[in-house]
Parts: structure tokens; sequence; C-alpha cells
């Protein structure tokens, strides 16, 4: 086993697991931030569950969070791995010539992303651990759609998830199919993966935009 | 047509290189693109100066020596061919031309454009072969039955012929597709399959230790290489890394 903690198919396995995962908990956290729009009750009570069940908030949420360090953290190892095994980099290079723009810049879709991970992070985490721990306010399963909505009203907030989301769609558009591939299918599925890879790629991201552009643009008024 | 070259020169391996410009008149279409450098180094003989050095030998695709970094793709803008393969005609003239050697921290330069491309070599020897006994009964390779497809992914990968395009090619400078082809071509026969398990872990350590970068799957060696080595073997020999790394 030891060959697969140091080489770098390891790393290339630990990327695309990590990867996979979070494209699973992609998947979770549209299904419930669309019921944000089509139904406030069942956005609240699920989000209630999520924020109170001790197996998410004490097992699954640490996977998660566990799961993002990872990803970011061999990306940056490898992006700068990858850097030094050049060494002298080439006075012309037609990187567009033989490979797309998002399968060579994930590293720049990735830290947008990443960026946009501690806004979010700020707003809903820091939050709730504020809301529950800090200043110890009392359990209200009413409280997360407003809250949510609340979120979306400036401007630049909305503004800012809308761009973070085009990256993503960007980063997934290579990352999906390409962990696959890392984990040794490419085969009669393929050509499958790849179509799935873009339905998702796009679909996924354009979902988050139009709750985010939905929120901003019904505020709720009292 | 009339050329304008900016041409890599540094005299050694130590020394700090740089673009030297030079202008070529006179070149025909028909001739390929070594002949191209062969005609200036002529000329820079004629005046004592101190000619290109380029890598060379078969002239036909074959020998995998011939490299050069052309306008930013290894091998030039043509796909499936080698540097001696690519036609000036693929030019224009008044064109500019950038010729820079392979770049890779495993692939130091020697000189000019030459690259020392032996870390190739040392990938291969950590487990590149096949333990067959030679020594008078000798078995006919045709008396093991071998699938169709499993014998023609074997010798299109074995197509491979160790020129390193894909390394240049490669954001990461990475080797993959070189070793997965040389892991492949024994990976899908019978006769591979004795020292199948140490093979693929000596060769992907060996590629390590030389310092080539990690794959990120951009694709771009499978799209520059001269011999269209698929990225089907990059994920075969992901699945003989990940199976022999569980047997130990
Ligand atoms: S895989 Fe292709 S590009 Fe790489 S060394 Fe072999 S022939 Fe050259
Ligand atoms: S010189 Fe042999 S392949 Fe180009």
């Amino acid at each position: 086993m030891s060959g697969l903690i140091k080489s770098s198919l390891a790393r290339k396995v630990v990327m695309a697991l990590s990867g996979l995962f979070l494209v699973v908990f992609l998947t979770q956290h549209f299904v419930i931030n669309f019921t944000s729009v089509i139904a406030p009750e069942t956005f609240n009570e699920w989000s209630h569950f999520m924020g109170y069940n001790p197996l998410v908030q004490f097992v699954l949420q640490p996977i998660l969070i566990g799961g993002v360090v990872i990803h970011f953290i061999m990306g940056f190892v490898l992006e700068i791995q990858n850097k030094k095994a050049r060494g002298i980099g080439y006075a012309k290079y037609n990187g567009g010539a033989n490979a797309p723009w998002t399968s060579r810049n994930m590293i720049i879709t990735g830290a947008v992303v990443l960026a946009f991970l501690g806004l979010h992070f700020y707003d809903f985490w820091v939050h709730e651990m504020d809301y529950k721990y800090v200043s110890g306010l009392a359990e209200d399963p009413t409280r997360y759609h407003e809250e949510t909505v609340e979120k979306f009203a400036p401007f630049w907030r909305t503004v800012i998830y809308v761009i973070s989301f085009v990256l993503l769609s960007m980063h997934l558009w290579h990352g999906f199919n390409s962990s696959f591939q890392t984990m040794g299918v490419n085969n009669k599925y393929s050509p499958a993966i790849k179509t799935i890879t873009k339905l998702f790629s796009v679909i996924i991201p354009l979902g988050f935009i139009f709750i985010a552009l939905y929120h901003h643009l019904n505020p709720i008024t009292h | 047509m009339k050329l304008f070259l900016k041409i890599w020169r540094q005299a050694n391996a130590n020394s700090k290189g740089k673009f030297t410009e030079y202008t070529l008149d006179g070149i025909e279409g028909d001739m390929s693109f070594l002949e191209m450098l062969d005609i200036l180094n002529e000329d820079l003989i004629a005046k004592s100066e101190e000619p290109v050095e380029f890598d060379h030998d078969c002239r036909e695709g074959i020998c995998g020596m011939c490299s050069l970094q052309i306008n930013g793709e290894p091998h030039g803008p043509d796909r499936g061919v080698t540097t001696c393969q690519l036609h000036m005609r693929r030019f224009s003239d008044g064109d500019t031309i950038v010729i820079e050697p392979f770049r890779a921290k495993a692939f130091p330069v020697i000189k000019d454009l030459i690259v020392d491309r032996s870390a190739f070599d040392r990938i291969q020897q950590a487990g590149g072969y096949v333990s067959v006994n030679t020594s008078g009964n000798t078995i006919d390779a045709n008396a093991i039955p071998i699938e169709k497809e499993n014998a023609d992914n074997a010798f299109n990968a074995a197509a491979c012929i160790g020129c390193g395009a894909c390394v240049a090619a490669c954001k990461n400078a990475s080797a993959m597709l070189f070793t997965s082809a040389k892991v492949s071509q024994y990976a899908l026969l019978p006769q591979g399959q004795v020292e199948a398990t140490d093979r693929v872990m000596s060769m992907v350590k060996q590629m390590d230790l030389e310092g080539f970068g990690n794959c990120t799957n951009t694709g771009a060696c499978e799209v520059e290489c001269p011999k269209g080595i698929s990225l089907e073997n990059i994920a075969r020999m992901n699945r003989e890394y990940y199976a022999a790394s569980i047997k130990g």
C-alpha cells in the first residue's frame, strides 16, 4: 500500500476521489437549495434537520470540510510540483492547440471557487455557529428560508455568487470526467460519462445561479 | 520562401541560453523542417559560425530522435508527425518560427536544441521487459492464442517511439503517456503477466524519481503524440497500478 501513498498516481486518486465526493455533496446541496424556491416549508424543515441532526453535524460535516481541505491542498501541491517539473518555461507555448482552457486552468477556476467558499462559509456556517453556540439562541425551525432570501438582497453578493458558479461550471467541465479517467475508467462508457459531465457541469451551476437570482429579485416584504 | 527564425542557443548544459534570430531565404515547401535547419547550418558553417545542434537520426518518423518545440508545439503544428516529417509547406513566406528545445526538468538541455532524454531509458529499464527463455528452446510467440483486440492494443502501445513530445506538450511535463504505453504493451499480453505487478510499480516509481510532473488529464499528450498513443493507456496503467498496490 505504501506506494499508493507517495506516488504521483496516489495524488491523482486523492484529487479524483475527493472531487467526486464533492460532486455528490454539490448535488444534494442543490436539491435542498432548490426547495427554497419551490417549497419554503420543505426548505425550512430540511435545513433544520441538517443543522441539528448530530450525524450530519458531527460526522458528515467534518468529513465534508476534510474533503474540501484535502482537495484544495492537494490541488495546490500538484500545481507547485508541476510548475517545477517544467523547469525553464517556453518562450512560446501554444497550450490551446492541444488542450481545452478548462483543463489547463483548474488552478484558476479552483482558486476562485475556494475564495467563494470563504464567503459562503462566512455567510452561512459562521452565522449558524454563532446562532447555535455563541449567542446560544433557541431552535427556530422556521427561520432558514427568510435568512437565506435576505442574504441575496445585496446586489454585490448575488453577482459574486453568479460569477463563482460560472467558474465552478468550468471546473466541473474538466474535473468530473477527468476523475473517471484517473480511476482507470476509459472504455465504452466513456462517451456517456463525458455527456453526463457536460450536462452536470452546466445544469447544476445554472440551477444555483437561478436560485440566487430568484431570491435577489423576489425579496421578502413584510 | 523567406523565414525569420528565433532559435534557442545554449553552449552546454551549464551555460545560460538565449534566443538568436536568423533570416533564411530560398526555402522550398517540399523541404522537411530538418532540411531547412540543414540549410541554415550550411550558411552558418560557411560564415565560420557555430551550427545549431539538433537531434535527428532516421528522418522518417521511426526513431524518435528528432524533437523541437516549434511555435509552441512539439514537432510543430501538424498532427501525427515527427519534426523530420514536418514539411515547410506548412509555413508561409515571411513567417517567424520560434524553435526551442523540449522543456522539462527531467530533460536537461545538452546543447542548443538537444535535450537528454535518458530519463525515458531509465523508466524502461526499471521494468519495461519480459523474462523469456531464449536459450535454445524459445517458444514461438504465435503458439499462444491472443485475443485480436488485445493484440491490436498492445501493438498500438508498442508504436511509441520514445520521442518525448508528450512530456514537452504537457503543461505539467508529465511522462504518463510514455510510461503507460510501455506498461500497456506488456500488460495486454500473456507474456507480460509474470512481472506485471513489479513492472508497473517500478516504472511509475522511476517516472516520479526522474522529476516528471503529475498528470492532470489535459489530454495534450495524446493530441501531440506523433504515434497516436491513446489516453486509454494511461487509464490502463492506473488500473494496473491500483491492482498492484493492493496486492502489495
Ligand atoms: S507516447 Fe507518443 S509522444 Fe510520448 S514518447 Fe511515445 S511516441 Fe512520443
Ligand atoms: S529523425 Fe527519426 S523520428 Fe525524426
